[in-house]
């Protein structure tokens, strides 16, 4: 599609109090584009948990946002270890973030639920050893 | 588009067309063309950021001169508690009260004392459960009108409570038409004010279609002549009646604490409270029921119309809460009906979109986009908007084009030279 927007955010591992910025950014574009408010809230959301486990988990990637009139997608690829056991990562409470973060207030286990209950779709493609490609879709409510 | 009342003003002939304002407004509401500064009434909040960085004086707000409280036959002054932190050495409000009874007003009736009533009902209404939490305060203007044009998701949130001036306003009226007979309208009831934001409220309120409030007279313009007067006090009056719960909304954490609960987060500056509302927006911050949010460093006492150091005030506000009762005015089972707001916060989606249409508005951001990437990207702000960003985007808008940026127009020059100096 033509009228879509395009986004690209490198998302750096090394710097852990960057995380957050590139949905920080969407969000603000959003919000200049006079999107529904409550898709915003979603997307801000989702984007923001997937970002911090790339920085958490897989020392960054990049994210790929594209925006229509009645739906937002994203791609969230790291280069990272991959998630050994999708279904349990979804499982809520469950995590194996190191405790460095977890003094912050991460690794509650409620990053994929929560980008799961959010999000209108949510598609994890994961090999070892190589990297996890999360594809998130929001779509406006009318 | 509706009609915008502000109190923050611009006297051209001291503006020297400089970057200052444009650079510290938090919405991006100040461009300057044709060497002048310029407010974009809809998306400025009366923050006065601007009038405190403008070292050119050229910012100023408005505010009710003195005088006009001789229109009225009976006034009541209802000072902020801001106010009592301004004196040097002071342990006593009722010398400040004195005062301004001294300088013209009929009676006094502290905006502290309404405080400790707002600061009850808002436990009520958290105790029946009948609030959005985490819940915002409604208390500092600024905030109410950032929310109402930038945070959609929040407006839901804010409490939905008067703020203490306008509810002394009511209490203060109703006492002086029971003391005088007089009706309404031969009564002024005048806030003594720190900050231009309130001014605005008074004229155009958040909550309501009128305010109480017939006027607001800077604490910086009443300054030299109530401290002439207070020096000069043949006796002092017994009319103080706050707790320290009232006097403590002076200062950034005063409201917050007033909760007395332990779930609470206090944020002050302009720039602090547009974080905390991004967090909150994005669900970043739990497990606090009650956020209370100043728009200037330091709370109230912050306020561009003061004269006083805010943390010299704020040091002050906290000696003279010591030994007072904690609150000295209660609802007790009365209802608090009358204190709620009677309009609903509603977003106003206007100011910041692009367009209405959604397609529209994507073109639009498109474009922007590519006129971003071919400026210089140095935010010099000599083209009269804030950054390279906002000028993309009043580029699209209509309201600029690419040559008033001077680095686009010096290569523009530069071209057209290089034209001409190949056909001669």
């Amino acid at each position: 599609m033509s009228n879509a927007i395009h986004l690209h955010y490198e998302v750096s591992g090394e710097d852990f109090t960057r995380a957050g910025e590139a949905s920080g950014l969407v969000k603000k574009t959003l919000k200049k584009l006079g999107y529904n408010s409550d898709a915003i809230r979603r997307v801000a959301i989702a984007m923001y948990e997937a970002e911090i486990n790339m920085v958490i988990h897989a020392e960054g990637g990049y994210c790929d946002v594209d925006i229509y009139p009645d739906r937002v997608e994203i791609l969230l690829a790291d280069k990272g270890p991959g998630i050994p056991d999708v279904e349990k990562a979804m499982q809520e409470g469950y995590s194996t973030a190191p405790d460095n973060v977890r003094t912050l207030g991460f690794g509650a286990g409620m990053g994929l639920p929560n980008i799961k209950k959010y999000t209108d779709d949510m598609r994890i493609e994961t090999t070892l050893g190589v990297g996890t490609n999360v594809y998130l879709t929001v779509v406006v409510n009318a | 588009m509706g009609n915008y009342f502000h109190s923050v003003e611009l006297n051209a002939d001291k503006c020297c067309g400089c970057t200052n304002c444009l650079k510290r407004c938090p919405t991006e509401a100040i461009r300057v063309h044709g060497g002048k500064a310029r407010i974009l009434p809809e998306r400025c909040i009366d923050c006065g950021e601007c009038i405190r960085i403008c070292p050119h004086h050229a910012k100023s707000a408005y505010s009710t001169k003195i005088e006009e409280i001789q229109n009225f036959k009976y006034t009541v002054a209802i000072p902020a508690p801001a106010l009592f932190g301004q004196f040097n050495g002071l342990d006593n409000i009722d010398f400040v009260l004195t005062g301004l009874k001294k300088i013209g007003f009929d009676h006094v009736f502290e905006v502290s004392r309404a405080a400790e009533l707002v600061s009850e009902a808002t436990r009520r209404l958290i105790k029946e459960d009948k609030l959005k939490k985490p819940i915002i305060s409604s208390a500092c203007p600024s905030v109410v009108k950032l929310i109402k044009i930038r945070f959609p998701e929040l407006c839901g949130n804010v409490l939905n409570l008067l703020a203490p001036i306008e509810v002394a306003a009511k209490i203060a009226r109703r006492e002086a038409m029971e003391a005088t007979g007089l009706p309404s309208e031969d009564i002024g009831v005048f806030f003594i004010t720190p900050c231009p934001a309130k001014v605005t409220e008074i004229h155009s309120p958040n909550y309501a279609e009128k305010s109480e409030v017939d006027g607001a007279i800077a604490i910086s313009k009443i300054y030299p002549e109530l401290a002439h007067a207070m020096d000069h006090l043949d006796e002092v009056e017994p009319i103080a009646q706050s707790g320290l719960l009232g006097i403590g909304w002076a200062t950034s954490g005063g409201e917050a604490a007033a909760m007395l609960g332990d779930k609470y987060l206090a944020a002050d500056g302009i720039e602090n409270v547009i974080r905390v509302l991004e967090e909150l927006e994005d669900e970043h911050i739990r497990d606090v029921d009650f956020i209370e949010l100043n728009a200037c460093s330091g709370g109230c006492v912050g306020g561009v119309l003061t004269v006083e150091n805010p943390y010299v005030a704020q040091a002050r506000i906290h000696n003279l809460r010591k030994y007072l009762p904690v609150s000295l005015n209660h609802i007790d089972g009365r209802s608090i009906d009358d204190m709620m707001w009677t309009e609903e916060l509603t977003f106003d989606a206007d100011i910041f979109r692009l367009d209405e249409d959604i397609i529209r508005a994507m073109e639009m951001m498109s474009r922007m986009e590519e006129i971003r990437e071919g400026l210089p990207g140095l935010d010099c702000g000599s083209c009269g908007a804030p950054t390279c960003r906002a000028m993309a985007e009043d580029i699209v808008r209509g309201k600029a084009k690419e040559t008033d940026c001077i680095h686009k127009l010096k290569a523009k020059i530069q071209s057209v030279y290089d034209q001409l100096k190949n056909t001669i």
